[in-house]
């Protein structure tokens, strides 16, 4: 009579070292924590600060567009009735910071970073239990495709703010100054940013089954494709210039320098 | 006449085990896998390394080389410094058979799960016509080779095992993402995909794309598609607010048997033969 018995029991490897990896996998999240730091510390601050964002014709993008009652003379629409001492910039900052808190490499960059889930590959993340973007809040990370639209309003938006900053500061038309090109170059580079996202992607054609059957949004789908590979440059460049915008408005406002008028 | 190298293997079965100490000559031109085999016919007879085509196509020798997931054929020994010790573990992610070879059975249960390609039936065998650009997204994906490298570095299931029966793992929601992109297929997996495949655990982090030998960008082509695809039928409000007044019924795949994610009665009106009345894109 044959006798039957069960195979061992199995189980992983039981290896105690959180990783086995041996090359730097910290340093590309300690950078990534560092700079996106660096960057919601200053962003924040700006943002809260309520003086310094406008110098005719220039006004920040992190306060465009003004629509408090508050706001600095001539600088936004005084729409909306507003606390003096609060800041506008709260009336609109929730869109683009939406757009960027859910954007796809963003979350990458500080899951990694700050939430160390994982912090690199094949590295043991240190929480017990994972969830990952089932459950509130997380799930809010579906809202992408909306923060995308809203981004849009806001490039609209910057866009005329650029156009406008070829004016003096009298407001008369066919002027130019370096102030003009930098907020052309913020605008450039935030419509290039959301351009590239996936939900962009996912809009434009991502969403077809038959690509034959729709030739121009093929078109539409390969540029954006071609851009979205380059996200992540475009994510943290389009951060970076943001925050010089800001400050290059503040610094001229506050009459640290001049801005330098070309015509 | 090559030089001694410093190698680390895990030896072990059932999960116990331990790292052994070895030096291996190589030669000049040698990947891991070779230097593996050299052990295993000149100190360690009974080393188990399960390797098949040595080209980088099969799939089979995939394990861990100083802690990052990698094919063994793959990996050329010139990476290394010459007095390096060179660690080399079985996957962490599946059940250990004997010494790096894995039991990866978990892989092959998630597959049968997928609902299959499912063509229009109303369309005539030969009939169905499709045009390169319409299958070129999903040929990527065919790249595969089935490594489970992607399966074996996805936190999700490396670090909490506990979640392996909810989630399929990158290679297999990749695999949804190639049926619901092809023209001809007319089912509906996109509910599935995050009810009874986890999608919604994926969290992007894109170690599956790092891992990847045949380099398959898995987490921008494949995953972030699918998971706009669930937006567009589970979390927009507008594509709810349209079908209500079109009056639009998803036919969406049957629930996976076995599963338990509480959504069965909200869509046993939708239970209908995958192929009729989906919206065709």
């Amino acid at each position: 009579m044959t006798q039957v018995t069960d195979a061992p029991a199995r189980s992983r490897a039981q290896i105690a070292a959180k990783t086995l990896r041996k090359d730097q996998w910290w340093r590309q999240p300690a950078v990534n924590a560092t700079f996106l730091g660096i960057a919601v510390i200053y962003l924040t601050w700006a943002s809260l600060v309520n003086n310094h964002y406008y110098a005719a014709p220039l006004i920040s993008p992190l306060y465009s567009p003004c629509l408090a009652t508050t706001c600095t003379a001539h600088a936004g629409f005084s729409w909306i009735p507003w606390v003096a001492g609060l800041t506008p910039a709260i009336l609109i900052i929730w869109g683009p910071m939406g757009f960027r808190f859910t954007c796809y490499y963003y979350r990458k960059a500080y899951y990694r970073a700050f939430w160390q889930s994982p912090g690199a590959c094949a590295v043991r993340e240190p929480h017990a239990k994972y969830t990952g973007e089932t459950r509130f809040p997380l799930i809010l990370q579906n809202a992408h495709r909306y923060f995308f639209y809203v981004a849009i309003i806001f490039n609209l938006i910057l866009t005329a703010d650029a156009v406008f900053a070829f004016r003096n500061a009298g407001g008369g038309w066919g002027h130019m100054s370096l102030g003009t090109i930098v907020l052309i170059v913020n605008a450039g580079l935030l419509w290039l940013y959301s351009l590239s996202c996936h939900a962009c992607r996912h809009v434009t054609g991502g969403r077809l089954k038959h690509f034959s059957k729709h030739p121009l949004r093929y078109k539409a789908w390969t540029f954006v494709s071609r851009l979205n590979a380059q996200h992540m440059q475009l994510a943290w460049i389009s951060l970076g210039f943001v925050c010089f915008t800001d400050l290059y408005i503040r610094l001229v406002s506050a009459g640290v320098f001049h801005n330098p008028q070309f015509f | 006449m090559g030089n001694k190298v410093k190698l680390r293997v895990w030896r072990g079965d059932a999960g116990k085990g331990d790292l052994v100490d070895y030096e291996v000559e190589s030669n000049e031109g040698e990947v891991v896998l070779d230097v593996l085999h050299r052990l295993q016919a000149t100190q360690a007879g009974d080393l188990a390394v399960r390797w098949n085509c040595k080209a980088g196509k099969c799939g089979s020798c995939s394990m861990e080389i100083n802690g990052r997931p990698r094919l063994g054929c793959m990996t050329r020994m010139s990476l290394f410094e010459p007095d390096e010790t060179i660690t080399v573990t079985p996957m962490r992610t599946f059940p250990v058979i004997r010494d790096l070879v894995t039991d990866v059975s978990f892989n092959f249960e998630k597959a049968r799960q997928i609902p299959s390609f499912t063509p229009d039936p109303s369309i005539g065998l030969g009939e169905f016509r499709m045009q390169q650009v319409d299958v070129q997204r999903s040929q990527e994906f065919r790249k595969c080779i089935e490594c489970f490298l992607c399966q074996n570095v996805c936190h999700v299931i490396r670090d909490h095992e506990e979640n392996m029966p909810a989630y399929a793992g990158p290679r297999f929601l990749m695999r949804i993402a190639e049926l619901e992109m092809h023209p001809a297929d007319t089912a509906d997996r996109r509910e599935i995909a995050q009810d009874d495949f986890g999608l919604g655990m994926c969290n992007i982090t894109k170690c599956c794309t790092e891992v990847c030998p045949e380099n398959i960008h898995i987490t921008d082509n494949a995953l972030i598609p699918l998971k706009e695809r669930v937006v567009s039928r589970k979390y927009d409000p507008l594509v709810w607010l349209g079908d209500k007044i079109t009056r639009r019924v998803h036919q969406d795949t049957q629930k996976v048997p076995g599963k338990s994610s509480g959504h069965g009665a909200a869509r046993s009106d939708s239970r209908a033969k995958p192929g009729r009345g989906r919206h065709q894109r």
